[in-house]
């Protein structure tokens, strides 16, 4: 097998060049079940610690739930541990229509077809229903996967400025002679945590003769007064013409996601959507519990309602300890640093103190805008947040940052 | 048209605040400094091709050749020049 020097020492000065600015992604290995404490081994071989984690995307608490694990564990038994197929040749069996027909119920839809991933469900649905005589119209917020999608589609593609509507309407006006006019969205931006203004979307859409698309990976069990989503929150539920999601966040935490919407587009995904054609079933364990999931949320809200509290208390907690965060009302809370270095060294402190944290910065968020992204879960108590409060606080004093805007961060530490 | 561009990303990329705040001139680095993401670059592409009446080739409407906007003059008077010639 050829495998010449002068490549190996590209991608070797490639890879150098990621660690010498500092964006070089670090694994930290973690010895126990997802959950608001963990085990975790950084830098590889150190010894473990107990910590708190306030960066999973495990909302709920359900990743390590009884109840999804026994029905994991009966799926394993009766149904198996992989398909060995894609779904149209002999992958699909009965708990992914079960899982189907309830994620339609859940998400207020005509019909819904499972993804091996949302990245997956993203990436296919654009190019599966779209042609050239369309136009994409998407905030420019809208997660990664979205991008790819959008890039993979021979539809033209068009961005409005984050959540504005004014500039959303002059899209819309300028895309008039489309055959169709799709508006694409997230429901919560993942890094800021706000919210699509969904019922201001929703009125543009119908104003224009346009189509809406959601994605509500980082909504969908918890936000809304039954958990269905931002367009539960906004009121229009029903509305919505596509809806991705992810049973890789609130909803079991494992993977797999989704397209549902429209009968006719989910139809169309499952006769043409590449990532649905040439990839695996979601395997049967998954697609179990993901139903065990959705029967939890459906026959009380307890869990969601306990995270609402616990995102209160938090963001509270920081302000009133004098940290800048984003406003907003999701379980994301970012807590604004500017600087790369300085969200970098503040996680550092934090983990020193046992909660778990990362820094984010240029380019996964925009240039100046350095943050520490915490995301609250179900599985969080009122004590353990007031314990982490403490650590923030303790931390933010070493830096010298509590009490200090936005200009007095970056005055001190530059942006 | 240096300032019909300049007014165009002012508008079209920054928010009001930003836009105070902000000193752009035709040297500022747009794409490598964040200011216009490459994915949102497609229209500030269709507003130089309607304005000019030019065609920009996408294989010439490139993050570098649209990160400056005396980089994005040149590509623009380059397409003008071959329609005129």
């Amino acid at each position: 097998m050829a495998y010449p020097a002068a490549v190996r020492e590209a991608w070797q000065a490639e890879l150098a060049g990621i660690r010498e600015k500092g964006i070089y992604k670090e694994e930290r290995f973690i010895h126990s079940p997802q959950a608001a404490h963990i085990s975790v081994e950084f830098p590889s071989g150190a010894a473990l610690k107990e910590v708190v984690n306030l960066c999973a995307n495990n909302y709920l608490g359900l990743s390590s739930h009884p109840e999804v694990i026994a029905a994991a564990h009966k799926a394993l038994d009766e149904r198996g541990y992989g398909m060995s197929s894609v779904r149209f040749i002999c992958g699909t069996q009965d708990v992914h229509r079960t899982l189907e027909q309830k994620l339609t119920e859940f998400l207020g839809t005509e019909d819904t077809i499972l993804f091996p991933s949302c990245l997956d469900a993203n990436a296919g649905v654009f190019e599966a229903v779209l042609g050239p005589e369309d136009v994409m119209i998407s905030d420019r917020l809208v997660h990664a996967s979205i991008v790819d999608g959008i890039r993979l589609a021979k539809a033209m593609h068009d961005t409005y400025k984050h959540c504005d509507m004014a500039h959303l309407e002059e899209k819309l006006q300028e895309h008039q002679d489309k055959r169709i006019r799709l508006v694409i969205t997230d429901g919560v931006f993942s890094m800021d945590g706000d919210f699509a203004p969904l019922d201001q979307i929703v009125a543009l859409a119908e104003k224009y003769n346009a189509l809406v698309f959601l994605d509500d990976s980082h909504a969908s069990g918890f936000i809304g007064r039954t958990g269905r989503g931002v367009h539960e929150h906004f009121g229009v539920m029903g509305k919505m013409d596509i809806i991705t999601t992810t049973l890789g966040k609130a909803l079991g935490g494992a993977s797999g996601g989704c397209v549902s919407g429209r009968k006719e587009i989910v139809e169309l995904c499952r006769q043409k959507a590449r990532p649905y054609l040439f990839s695996n079933a979601v395997p049967p364990p998954i697609a179990a519990s993901a139903i065990k999931v959705l029967e939890i949320l459906s026959a009380t809200t307890e869990r969601r309602d306990k995270l609402e509290v616990n995102a209160k208390f938090w963001r509270q907690g920081l302000i009133d300890a004098g940290f800048v965060i984003k406003d907003g009302e999701s379980p994301i809370v970012p807590v604004m640093l500017f600087n790369a270095k300085l969200a970098q060294d503040v996680a550092r402190d934090l983990y020193y103190e046992g909660i778990y944290v990362v820094g984010f910065f240029f380019p996964v968020v925009a240039a100046g805008q350095a943050r520490i992204r915490t995301q609250l879960s179900a599985d969080h108590d009122i004590p353990m947040l007031a314990r982490a409060l403490e650590a923030f606080k303790k931390v933010g004093a070493k830096h010298g940052i509590l009490g200090l805007d936005k200009k007095g961060i970056i005055a001190k530490y530059g942006q | 048209m240096k300032e019909a561009i300049l007014s165009y990303i002012k508008k079209e990329y920054l928010d009001e605040d930003e836009a105070d705040d902000m000193a752009l001139d035709e040297n500022t680095p747009l794409i490598s400094s964040g200011i216009v993401d490459s994915f949102s670059m497609v229209s500030l592409k269709r507003f130089l091709e309607k304005k000019y009446d030019v065609k920009l080739p996408d294989e010439e409407a490139t993050p570098q050749a649209f990160d400056t906007v005396t980089s994005i003059i040149a590509l623009v008077n380059k397409h003008l020049a071959k329609k005129g010639a």
